[in-house]
């Protein structure tokens, strides 16, 4: 079957993120006043193959270990399986 | 001394390190291609600087995979020499050939000369260099702020593999001096070994008067005396 899984990749906790801090400064500045943080990490979107949802779900986050996130300083999330 | 320079796609500091080691000291270099799986019997090898592979994903994250990384590997293991500058750090980093990640500078984009200050000269790449000396050379990138955990910093440091740390001009890690934010001015580290050296300040290109400085010059002059001892 054939399945799209979506990845959220941030940055880990306590860890700086001036791309974040930037982009929150920038809408506190457009007047969203209540804006507490922001972190912007990444979305990957993998279409592929697999023998269930499950089994397509054990694959991304063998691909996210190995090289969509980096085990020092991000933190990731299996965010979807979709059957495709 | 033969030194093996691996060119990945978008490399573009690697003629800088060929003529450092051609041109400076009158050694033998050699174009290592990324998808090469031979060494040709290079003693170091260096990963230079660049955006390999577009810095697509993460800087160094793609690099890592290329095919000639295998044989980096197993050199390193051995305890051969690689040396990582500003991108060729990334990869290491990446490679986990050395602690740590280079995350995203707090300040953007930085192109400027830094002053950098020797730390250990037992690493093959400040041999000839002295503890406590000061070298200005320039940095240029915008993923240089080197991070670790509390804890592995402080086992970095207890090791002795913060080789290198951003000082001011008297010589002080001073968080003006710091340029990217890097956790406790930390511009350079070893591995464990000792045998692979990653900075993000180019020191390829302080070599030549005309180019503001020479202070790179004894980080070459230390492979050498490295590798000749």
């Amino acid at each position: 079957m054939n399945f799209r899984v979506s990845v959220h990749v941030v940055p880990r906790r306590g860890i700086l993120d001036p791309q974040g801090k930037a982009v929150g400064d920038a809408l506190r500045t457009l007047g969203f006043a209540r804006v507490a943080e922001v972190h912007v990490g990444r979305h990957v979107v993998i279409e592929l193959a697999a023998e269930s949802a499950d089994a397509a779900r054990r694959d991304a986050t063998a691909m996210c270990e190995r090289l969509l996130a980096n085990p020092v300083t991000e933190d990731f999330a299996i965010a979807a399986v979709e059957a495709a | 001394m033969k030194v093996g320079i691996v060119r990945f796609p978008g490399s573009n500091c690697e003629e800088d390190s060929w003529f450092a080691v051609v041109e400076h000291l009158r050694e033998d270099a050699v174009m290592l291609w990324h998808k090469a799986h031979d060494l040709q019997g290079a003693d170091v090898i260096i990963l230079p600087g660049g955006f390999a592979h577009g810095d697509y994903l993460r800087a160094g994250a793609i690099a890592r995979f290329s095919p000639i990384m295998t044989e980096v590997a197993a050199h390193a293991a051995k305890g051969g020499i690689v040396i990582g500058i500003c991108n060729g750090f990334q990869i290491a980093c990446e490679a986990h050939l050395l602690p740590g990640a280079l995350l995203r500078n707090n300040r953007g984009y930085r192109s400027m000369p830094v002053t950098i200050r020797v730390e250990h000269s037992d690493t093959p790449m400040t041999a000839a260099a002295s503890v406590g000396q000061c070298l200005t050379m320039p940095i240029a990138h915008g993923e240089g702020r080197f991070t670790a955990s509390e804890e592995d910093l402080d086992r970095l440091e207890g090791e002795g593999q913060v080789v290198f740390r951003y000082v001011d001009a008297r010589g002080t890690a001073t968080p003006e001096a710091n340029p990217n934010g890097a956790m406790r001015n930390i511009a350079g580290v070893c591995n464990a070994g000792r045998n692979v050296v990653g900075l993000m300040p180019h020191p390829e290109r302080a070599l030549d008067p005309l180019l503001g400085s020479t202070d790179g010059l004894v980080l070459f002059e230390s492979l050498l005396a490295t590798v000749n001892a």
